[in-house]
This record gives structure tokens, sequence and C-alpha cells, in this order.
């Protein structure tokens, strides 16, 4: 059972077991190893998906055909939107930095299934197989959007089974990480670490695996129905056997909008850990963070209703979705003055992670607020499914839960490596890219309320100039997307050693070596009654 | 990598795979829990056709499916005391028992099937979109995909038994180590805890 001092000294990144090379990280049920091996893939599909993404830009550029016909523009926003979302938002940050960081977090060696992680990566890979194989085989790509609302999803001639299953596998695979986590934090937290002294990182994955584990199958079965409706007609959303098509957006919701807090919570404590760090000051309001951590992973599932106002429900319906939406908006909120009021005083240390920490906070204040337009029933009718839905939701996704990305990576980047990035290239490629985002989404917003709608590969004339600054916004952002990629691979490699906290966190993964050694720590830690992951003096 | 495998994995927390496999079944209950809600609306939809299409469906071999069921959970619980009274081979014979009785179930289920197949009634088959109305299509489209994910169930959960049935012969199960067999036995409860709704909603209400 227990590894000599020598072996452990090895850090995971050289560690050699009985395979060596590619194999060796493969088969590795090493937490971290897992953890990087989700980051190669997890970035590999973001690639993929961003490229999807600036091709409509592309197209958008001017109106009527550019590069693309109205059908290609259909398939590429739905594989854009199947990538995005369930390959990279829904497992991003847990699957990543929650691997990699959490069983540090909270003391341990590992996760309480290293083996059923291993597989859920596995599931991870064959489910992105599975969905890139609907592109290449058969009798076109799925155009129905990355929401397969029926009836169109068994109505289309293009291959959408295997983008279905594909889903399905990708939704398994999340189901068991978040089994794993939940199994984890409740029992392998070292001695001392109560739940009131856990990171927010790990409360936020705490929250997250809960969501993931109760939402998931709701959809996977939805999943289910539609490829049998699409196989054997068995009419359950099928209007013409009886069936209805509204219940299955239903169902969808239910799960899709808590899958919003999926994404956005694990950010969020990623940023409630990089705050305090930067400031060097104990997070403000500890107790509320969790709290509404925990409010919102309850009060998300009673909102879905918000995404089919103009589906057809009963003016009470309505009513209580649209005042629910409202609530849940609060706890997001209150969040934001956490961490505003954790800098305020502080000894704030400016650094990578820490821009990209408030330009957090400024776009999701903005994608946010723009949700409230959404959920209120008068001005959502008006926006409903024109590009103002598409800037509010990049601006909360990509805004939220891909700045929180970007965050943690420079964050954690010299523990994970034992490196340490350029810093200079790394501010110039935040800024390049923070330019560039604001200059493609935000036009989004004007449009959209001009009433330019979502999903069109064409549009009329008096749109140009806002789609102009948009498509120019994508390249800037692309241009940044490169320097930070280029910076960050070529730093893994060859960046200057760093010492194990260059930050001067609190939290445990900044009390071991940079990278970690292969069992973490040497004895399991004990914490002391007046330790805590932020105290700073 | 098994040097890995032994420095990460021995050690053995009996309270962890229990809570794993809790949560796993409360997956499991959300993912019928999902099609339980669909039948309740289309149930309160089309009362009359589904009174009528439940005529269609044979009680007895219902009756007999949910008798086998219940025995087997119960000699599955018999399998984990006699496991924890390190009786190797009444644990052996009595999950033997269970594996027995949910084949059973799958063979009454065939001939269930293959019944309704010969009378043209499968899901998008022309006789049931010609001859019956649309609460009747529903009704049969859920019992065909209820029933077929609760046997998918039943296959999943004879597999998890046998493998621990390997365990127990082999010795890597045992009174200290009972988990295996202890989760597999939770997980033949919850298809049986299904079963119990499927039964009195397909067969019995009328
Ligand atoms: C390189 C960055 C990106 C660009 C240039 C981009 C651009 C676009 C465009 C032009 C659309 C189609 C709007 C329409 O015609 O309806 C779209 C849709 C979408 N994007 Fe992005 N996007 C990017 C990154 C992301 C990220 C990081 C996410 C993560 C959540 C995301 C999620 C989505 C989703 C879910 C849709 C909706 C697809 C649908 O309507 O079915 N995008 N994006
Ligand atoms: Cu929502």
């Amino acid at each position: 059972m227990h590894t000599t001092h020598a072996e452990n000294e090895a850090n995971y990144l050289k560690y050699k077991g009985k395979y060596k090379g590619l194999l060796g990280w493969i088969l590795s049920t090493d937490h971290k190893r897992i953890g990087l091996l989700y980051l190669y893939s997890i970035g590999t599909m973001f690639i993929v998906g961003a490229l999807l993404g600036l091709a409509m830009k592309f197209e958008l550029l001017a109106p009527g055909k550019t590069i693309m016909n109205a059908q290609t523009y259909n398939a590429t926003f739905t594989v854009h939107g199947v990538i995005m979302i369930f390959m990279i938002v829904v497992p991003g940050l847990p699957a990543v930095f929650g691997n990699f960081l959490m069983p540090i977090m909270i003391g341990a060696k590992d996760v309480a299934f290293p083996k059923l992680n291993l597989l859920s990566w596995y599931l991870y890979v064959a489910g992105v197989f599975l969905v890139l194989s609907a592109l290449l085989f058969g009798s076109g790509t799925p155009d129905t959007g990355w929401t397969f609302y029926a009836p169109y999803s068994f109505k289309t001639g293009t291959n959408l089974l295997p983008a279905v299953f594909g889903a399905f596998v990708l939704g398994f695979s999340s189901i068991l990480t978040g089994l794993n986590f939940l199994v984890t934090i409740h029992r392998l937290r070292c001695p001392g670490l109560k739940w009131t002294k856990l990171p927010l990182f790990v409360w936020t994955l705490y929250g997250t695996a809960w969501i993931q584990l109760l939402a998931t199958p709701v959809v996977g079965i939805t999943l289910v129905l539609i490829a049998l409706e699409r196989v054997f007609g068995v009419g359950i959303f099928d209007p013409a056997l009886g069936g209805d098509p509204i219940l299955y957006q239903h169902l969808f919701w239910i799960y899709s909008h808590p899958a919003v807090y999926i994404m956005i919570l694990p950010a969020m404590g990623a940023i409630s850990e990089i705050i305090p760090t930067f400031s060097q000051k104990h997070v403000f309001g500890y107790k509320a963070i969790i709290a509404s951590t925990m409010a919102i992973a309850f009060v998300g599932w009673l909102v879905w209703g918000h995404h089919m106002y103009t589906a057809g429900m009963s003016g009470t319906a309505q009513y209580y979705f649209s005042l629910l939406t409202f609530i849940v908006a609060i706890p997001s909120a209150i969040k934001v003055f956490n961490w505003i009021s954790t800098m305020y005083k502080g000894s704030i240390n400016i650094q990578t992670p820490f821009y990209w920490a408030v330009s957090f906070i400024f776009v999701f204040m903005i994608g946010g607020l723009s949700g409230l337009v959404l959920g209120a029933l008068s001005t959502n009718v008006y926006v409903h499914d024109t590009a103002f839905v598409v800037g509010h939701f990049h601006y909360i996704v990509f805004g939220g839960t891909g700045f929180s990305f970007f965050a943690a990576i420079h964050y954690w980047f010299p523990k994970i490596f034992g490196r340490m990035y350029d810093k200079a290239w790394a501010n110039i490629g935040w800024l390049v890219f923070f330019i560039g985002f604001l200059a493609l989404y935000t036009p989004m917003f004007y449009l959209g309320l001009m009433g330019m709608p979502r999903r069109y590969y064409d549009y009329l004339e008096e749109f140009h100039g806002g789609n102009i600054l948009s498509t120019f916004g994508s390249w800037i952002l692309a241009t940044g997307l490169i320097i930070i990629i280029t910076n960050l691979v070529r730093s893994a490699r060859k960046g200057p050693k760093t010492e194990s906290n260059p930050w001067h966190g609190k939290t445990l993964e900044w009390s071991v070596p940079s990278p970690p050694p292969l069992e973490n720590f040497d004895e399991i830690p004990v914490i002391a009654e007046d330790d805590g992951p932020y105290n700073y003096k | 990598m098994e040097k890995t495998t032994q420095i990460t994995h021995d050690h053995y927390d009996a309270e962890a795979s229990k809570i794993g496999m809790w949560l796993f079944i409360f997956t499991e209950l959300l993912l019928f829990g999902v099609l339980f809600i669909i039948y309740a609306v289309y149930r309160y939809m089309n009362s009359d056709a589904f009174h009528l299409a439940a005529e269609e469906l044979d009680r007895f071999i219902g009756t007999l499916n949910t008798v086998l069921l219940l025995i087997s959970s119960m000699t599955i619980a018999m399998a984990t005391t006699a496991l924890q009274k390190k009786n190797k081979k009444l644990t052996l014979l009595l999950s033997s028992v269970t594996v027995l009785l949910g084949i059973l179930f799958l063979v009454n289920k065939y001939f269930e099937w293959g019944l309704k197949f010969s009378h043209g009634i499968w899901p998008g088959s022309e006789h049931m979109i010609e001859t019956m109305s649309q609460g009747e299509i529903l009704f049969f489209g859920l019992y065909f995909i209820m029933t077929g994910l609760h046997a998918l169930h039943i296959i999943i959960g004879l597999v998890i038994i046998g493998f621990a049935m390997v365990g127990v012969n082999k010795g890597k199960v045992n009174s200290n180590r009972p988990s295996l067999l202890e989760n597999a036995g939770l997980y033949w409860h919850l298809v049986d805890l299904i079963w119990i709704f499927l039964f009195p909603l397909f067969y019995l209400i009328t």
C-alpha cells in the first residue's frame, strides 16, 4: 500500500509505471494524468469548435451567400453548438481542473474510484468520435441545432442518430464524473478539513456534481426517445401519432437549464479561488458564496420554462417561470458582490490570472443582465430567437465559463507543469482576446434588438454594419487565442522552472511541490483548528 | 501501471462504494421517472384509449413475472446474508437462483412481446397506425419503451450479479469485502422496484 519515499519523489509527469509513453497516460488512473488527458482532448475540440464559429462569422460578413449555403450553415451551427456545449463547457472545468486539483485540495491521494474516472474519459472520447462520425458518414451532417427539437429531429434526412447517441454517451461520462466527485468529497477529506473549511472551488464542484447526477439522466432518456422516434416511430413526440413535441422541449430544458449551472458553477468556483489569492485577503462572505452556490443548484431546477415562453404555455406558467428566473439571478449577483468586496482593501497583485478574473466579472455581469431581459416576459417575446440570444449566451458561457477556464489555466499552470509561462505574452494575449470578444458579441445585442433572427446564413442589408464589426471581432479574438495557446504550449515544455507557490496561495495544492508528486502527499495532511483555505495574515 | 494500480487502489472503502451505488440508483430512478411522467401526461390526455389498450395485455404473464422478481429479490438478499455468515456455497446457490429467476423473467417477456408482434403490434407498425386510435398507439409505444428499458436493466443486473458470483467463487468477494455482492443486490432491488410500478400501470389499472 505505501509507496516508498523514493517512488513518490518522482513527479506525476515523470513517473514511469509498467507502461511507457502514450500508454502510460491513457492507461493511467492517476487523477492528475486524467485531468491532463481531458485538457488535451477538450483543447483540441475547442479549436475545432472555434474554427466552425469563425466560419459562421465569415459567412455573415456580408448578406447573401459568402462562403456557404443555407444547409451548410445549419450544419455548422449545429456541430458548433454540440461541440461547444456537450464536449467543452459541460465537462470543462470539472473534468480538467476538478480532476487535477480537487483531490489535492481536500488532502487526498486520488478520487474515490480511480478506474471509474478513467472510464469517464474513455466515454468522453467515445462520445466525441460518435458525434464526429455523424459528419463523415451517412446522409449529411445534422442540421437541427444542438437542441435536437422535435419533430424536426426525427424528420430531418441528415445523419442525426450518431450525434444523438454521442450526446448520450457524453452525458453518461458526465454522470460518472459527478458521482465520483460526490463520493470523493464525502469520503476522502483529510482529517480536520471540515465542510466549512473546504475551498470554494471544491464546494462548487460539489454543487455541480449533484446537478450532473440528477439532471443528466433526464436528457439521456429524452435523447433515447428521440432516437426511438426516428428508428421506429413510437409516437411520443410525434403529433401525427398523438405525441406532443412541446413535451420534448420541456424535458430537454429540464436538463439544459440546470446544465447551464453545470457550466457556470465551477467557473465561479475557480474565480473564487483566484480573487482571494491575488488580493491576499480572506474571501468575503465565504458562507454566503456556499449558500448561493447551493441555492443556484436547487432553484436552477425550476426555471426551465423561460426557454419556452413563445412555444405555447399558460399565462400562469409564464408568470411563475419568469418570477423564478428573476429569483435565481439573485445568488449570482451575491457572488459578484462577494468577489468585489474581497478585492476591497486587499493588497492586489496584478497578474494574468487576475486580469482574466476581473474581466470575467465584467462580461459575466453583462451576460447576466441581458439574461434578465430574456427572463422578463414582455421583452423576451420581442428578442426571442434573435441575435440578442446569441449575444447573451456567448457572454455568459464563453465570457463566463471560457474566461474562467483561461483564468484557471493561467493560475494553476505553474502547479500543473512546474513551469511558468511568459507573463508579458500572456497579458497581451488576454488583452487582444478581450477586445476581440467585446467586438464579436456586443454587436449581437444591437442586431438582435433591431430584429435580426438567429440561425440564418443571410440577413437584410440594414444589419450589415453590425455584422462587419462582429466578424472583425472574431478575427481579433482568434488572434488572441493563437497568442494564448502558443504561449502556453511552448511554456509547458520550455518555460522557466518555478517554485511551488508562486502566487502565495493558501489552499492545499500550493503546499505540495510543482508538479505534484505521484501520490500528492507523502503523508496525508491534517488541518488544524485555525487553518483555513483563505487565511492570509 | 501494475505498480500504479497497487499504489493507488489498494484501499477498500465499503462505505464509498455503497454511496456510489446509491447515487447511481438515483440517476436510474430519474431515468425512469421521466418515462413515468410521460406516461402520466398521456394517460391523463387519453384515459379511454389507455383503458382499452391495457385489456390487450396478458395479466397472467404479468403477475407471474412480478412473483418471479419478488422471489429473486428475496434470494439475492439471502445471498448477502449468507456471505456475511461466511457460507460461500449457499451464497453461490442463492445468487444462481436469482440469476435463474431473472432469466425466466426474460423468457416470459420474450413470449409476451412475441405474441404482440404476431398480432401486428410493434412500434410504428402499419397495423397499429391503421386500426388504432392515437391514445392506443401511445400506450403501446410506452409499453414497449418502458418494459424494454426495464428488460435491459434486468440484463445489466444479471451481468453484475454474474461478476459478483465470480468474485465470491474466487474469494475476492467475502465477508470482509462484500461490497460487490451487496451493490449487485441493491441494483437488483432497484430493477425489482421499477417493475413493481410498471406492473400496475400497464397491466392492472384499466
Ligand atoms: C471562436 C469563438 C466563437 C465564435 C466565433 C462563435 C460564433 C457563433 C455563431 C456565429 C453562432 C451562430 C448564431 C446563429 O446564426 O444562430 C454561434 C452559435 C452558438 N455558439 Fe458560438 N461562437 C464561439 C464560441 C462559442 C463557445 C465557447 C460556446 C460555448 C458555450 C459557444 C456556444 C454556441 C451555441 C450553443 C450556439 C447555438 C447553436 C445553435 O443555435 O444551435 N460558442 N456561435
Ligand atoms: Cu435557462
